[in-house]
Order: structure tokens, then C-alpha cells, then sequence
């Protein structure tokens, strides 16, 4: 038998079964307990049983929402806290990304970074608000700085064990290839660490979100954290949700964008 | 040093601690020779490997390998996140690493149709395949395979071995197999050597013409397995 028919026996046809795009309908039941929620809540309302001081109809939060979008106010707010979230991601994106491979590649790195972001990572970070304040007053630099430090930990944390979790044999088979230390880093390392490091990433974005919420709702004079402030000092519990509302909203997109992120970036993982 | 030769090696020693892993080991390979290395768990027949693949630098002694080495072994150690095609070019990088000659060299291995595929979607017989051709396609002077066939079934590694006896004829590399499949190394190679305690204890040259059967040297069989320890019941 010549090594070409034996080969065309015995390889198996294993790539050529593709996993089955599955394109379901949505199941439709899954709707019905949610509506009726809204349902209930609306009826609640219009029966008094709910007063609006409480919490208002999911018809006047709808309504509230248009007023604000249309009057100005919703956007502004949702402007400046967009901003917040994003400047404070960035510095603790930055920070935790550079800490985080310099202590995931060096020894040294390692063992003088890791222990002490170790010990603060036990910190409450969302405690460190009074100090905050003494430090950097009541403008926008504590509600950023808050952001940067809920970013850095959990993406840090990934980062680190993403770059040290390399496996081995890999950079083995690429130095007997000729590979030198920086295309090693290049081609193996920092590729090996993007699926933990995407995981990170969505981990602190929840958390950035977190963080700006606490920040803006201990004090602020603008931004959605001041929109909801604002609106309890008038009772206006429509308002108020409407701003409930947009956070999560804003949490979910995030949440879609690093997931489609993680799609595309990741997309050798599926068999 | 004598001229002419891939692999020329004297006293090479290993110690990992106070285990002497090799022990003043020699070895010469030829240009072009297939050297099968055969000894048990333990034996050091893989530091050897490591040592002439130059992933292990901690060593006493002299070697000196002649030209391009390339390494495949008993993993295919494929980079998960490039196309098949790529990880076969990727220890070209940039002199010649372009899609056609990977195509050749996936046609060679019968891996055309994989081209564009993730190495996660190949079998373990493909991804083995794609390794060998990742390795060959550097046109190596010296082939250093580490168990290749090793976690492969026993179809597959018999589809293989033919392969990579067609392969050598072809190329003309010089190739050391580490294995402990007494008969794989009957098959393919030219000389066969026996390791124990760090040093090469035997050696049986093979002269039968290729492709060879198994019962055309069961006498040299015999012999291999008596080095190993292998006890005369338990051959016949």
C-alpha cells in the first residue's frame, strides 16, 4: 500500500464537519413573565396601590425619559458620566496593562509589583471615597480616580496570570525555530494572554461602571449620579429610574462590545 | 573536528542536580543518515534531543551540529491562533515565508485543503503532519524528532511512518528519532542506537533495501530488544 492511500485511509474527515451555525428562533415564552411584570407594575400604579412618590407608572418613567432626552438634560448627563467611565478606564487600563506585563515577563518585575498590588487589591476600593476626597476635593479627578482603581485590579489580576500561564512548549517549538526573545514575545506570549486578558477586560468594565455610580452618587454636580440626586430631592421617582435605566443600558453595550471583541479576537478558539 | 559531519558530539554530560542524565556521551551522525536513538524512560534519550536542538545550553562537554536543525515533537506545539498555513512558514519568517511555498509544503503533507483552517480543527494525525511540515520546510540539515508518532493511534502511525520514510528519501535530512517503538525504529533507520544511563551502549547498522518489512530483520530485532533487557519469552 503506498503512504498515499494509507494516508487517505486513515486521515479522518474531522475539519470538514463545521459546529452547525445554530440560528434558533427566539423562544417567545421567555417574554411573557417579564410583560406581565410591566404589566402589573402599570396597573399597580394606576391603581393607586403604588403611589408615585414610591415608584412611578412605566408609563410616566417612558415619559420622563422623552422630557429629558428632548429638554437636553439626559444627554448632558449621559455625556459627562460617558466621559468619566471612559478617561477613568483608560488611565486604569494603562496603568494595569503596563504593571501587568512588565510583572507577567520579568522575575524582577514580578517580584516587586505583584506583592504590594496583591495587598491593595484587599482594599474596598469603593472605602478609599472619604480619602479620595481629601485628596483630589469634590471635582471630577475622585469619580476618575475611583474608575482607574476598579478598572486596574481585575484587569492587572489577567493580565499577569494570562502572561505567566504561557504554556511552555510552545515557546520551546518557537526557539528551536530560531525565534529571538522579542518575536517570542511578540508571536507567543502576548497572543497566549489575549483570552485571559479579554476576560479581565469585561470584568473591570462592569466594575468601571460600578465605581462611577458610587462615585457620582456620593457627590456630584453633573451627570447622571446628579440627574438621580436631583430628581430624589423632587420626589421625581420617574426621573430616577429613567436614570437606572441608562446605567444599564450603558452596562449592557459595554458588555456587547467586549464581546464582540471577543469574537472576533478570539475566533482560532473555536473548533 | 572531523569534516563531513551533521552531528559530531564527545562526552557529552547532563546533570540535573546530582543525576547524571547523560554521561559522557559521544555520537556522530552523517549527512543524510537516519539515526534511530532507542532506550527507556529515563535513559536521557530526550535531554540528548533537547541538547542538539540547542533548548538546553547547560551542558559539559563538545558538540557541534552542521546547518539548520528543526524540531518536531511529541506534541505538534502548533501556535493555536495562526492559520495552518502560517504555523508552517513561521520558522521561515520573512526569507521565503510566503503562502505558496506553504501550499507546497501542505500538499507534501496532504494538507492542502486545510490551508486556511485553525489548528484546532485538525485531527491528531493532521496536526502531527502539519508539524513535520512546518519542519521540513526549512530544508534542514539535521531533523531532530522527539516520539513524533508517540500519541498517535496505531493507524495513523503506521500511515506516518511511511510518510516520513518518503519524506527522508526526498529531502535528504540528516535525522535523529528518539522513540521506544523498537520496531518504528527497525523500519526507518539506518543505524540504531541504544541508550542506557546516559551513554550509548549499543549500536545495530540496518542495510536492508526500503520500504522494509518487519520480518526481514527479525534477527536484528532480537538483538535491539536483548539491549533493552528485553527478556527471549517475552520477544517470542
Amino acid at each position: 500500500m503506498s503512504t498515499v492511500e494509507l494516508l487517505e485511509r486513515v486521515a479522518e474527515p474531522v475539519a470538514t464537519v463545521q459546529a452547525k451555525r445554530r440560528k434558533r428562533l427566539p423562544d417567545l415564552r421567555r417574554w411573557l413573565s417579564p410583560i406581565a411584570l410591566v404589566v402589573l407594575w402599570q396597573v399597580s400604579s394606576a391603581t393607586g396601590l403604588l403611589p408615585p412618590d414610591k415608584l412611578s407608572s412605566p408609563w410616566t418613567v417612558l415619559r420622563a425619559g422623552i422630557d429629558t432626552a428632548r429638554s437636553g438634560e439626559l444627554g448632558e448627563a449621559f455625556a459627562v458620566s460617558i466621559t468619566r467611565v471612559g478617561v477613568g478606564f483608560a488611565f486604569g487600563a494603562a496603568i494595569a496593562l503596563v504593571l501587568g506585563v512588565v510583572a507577567g515577563l520579568s522575575n524582577w518585575g514580578n517580584a516587586l509589583i505583584d506583592p504590594p498590588v496583591q495587598m491593595l487589591r484587599t482594599l474596598p476600593f469603593l472605602g478609599l471615597i472619604p480619602l479620595l476626597i481629601l485628596w483630589f476635593g469634590i471635582g471630577e479627578e475622585p469619580k476618575i480616580v475611583l474608575v482607574a482603581l476598579g478598572v486596574a485590579f481585575p484587569l492587572y489580576l489577567n493580565v499577569h496570570s494570562g502572561i505567566r500561564n504561557v504554556d511552555d512548549q510552545l515557546i520551546e517549538a518557537t526557539t528551536a525555530l530560531g525565534f529571538t526573545r522579542w518575536e517570542r514575545l511578540w508571536h507567543v506570549v502576548l497572543p497566549s494572554a489575549v483570552p485571559q486578558t479579554l476576560v479581565g477586560l469585561r470584568q473591570s468594565l462592569g466594575i468601571a461602571w460600578l465605581a462611577l455610580i458610587v462615585g457620582e452618587t456620593v457627590n456630584a454636580d453633573a451627570g447622571l449620579g446628579y440627574l438621580i440626586n436631583n430628581a430624589r430631592e423632587f420626589l421625581r421617582t420617574d426621573v430616577i429610574v429613567v436614570g437606572l435605566v441608562v446605567y444599564a443600558v450603558l452596562g449592557l453595550v459595554t458588555d456587547a462590545l467586549v464581546r464582540l471583541l471577543e469574537r472576533k479576537a478570539l475566533r482560532w478558539r473555536k473548533g | 573536528m572531523a569534516e563531513g559531519l551533521t552531528v559530531e558530539a564527545r562526552g557529552l554530560t547532563k546533570r540535573f542536580g546530582t543525576r547524571e542524565v547523560l554521561s559522557g556521551l559521544d555520537l556522530e551522525i552523517s549527512p543524510g543518515e537516519f539515526v534511530a536513538l532507542l532506550g527507556r524512560s529515563g535513559s536521557g534519550k530526550s535531554t540528548l534531543l533537547r541538547v542538539l536542538a540547542g533548548l538546553d545550553s547547560e551542558v559539559d562537554g563538545e558538540f557541534s551540529v552542521h546547518g539548520t536543525v528543526s524540531v518536531a515533537f511529541q506534541q505538534p506545539r502548533l501556535l493555536p491562533w495562526r492559520k495552518v498555513w502560517r504555523n508552517v512558514v513561521l520558522g521561515l519568517r520573512g526569507r521565503g515565508a510566503d503562502r505558496g511555498l506553504a501550499e507546497r509544503a501542505l500538499a507534501e503533507m496532504r494538507l492542502r485543503d486545510h490551508a486556511d483552517a485553525w489548528p484546532r480543527t485538525l485531527s491528531g494525525g493532521e496536526a502531527q503532519r502539519l508539524s513535520l511540515a512546518r519542519a521540513l520546510v526549512r530544508e534542514p540539515d539535521l531533523l531532530l524528532l522527539d516520539e513524533p508518532f508517540g500519541a498517535l493511534d496505531a493507524l495513523t502511525r503506521l500511515a506516518m511512518h511511511a510518510l516520513v520514510a518518503d519524506l527522508w528519501a526526498q529531502h535528504q535530512p540528516s535525522v535523529l528519532l528518539v522513540t521506544h517503538d523498537v520496531d518504528e525504529a527497525l523500519l526507518l533507520a539506518d543505524r540504531v542506537l541504544i541508550l542506557d544511563g546516559g551513554a550509548i551502549v549499543a549500536e545495530h547498522v540496518l542495510t536492508h533495501a526500503r520500504p522494509r518489512r518487519l520480518a526481514d530483520h527479525l534477527d536484528v530485532r532480537a538483538r535491539v530488544l536483548a539491549d533493552l533487557g528485553v527478556t527471549d519469552h517475552a520477544i517470542a
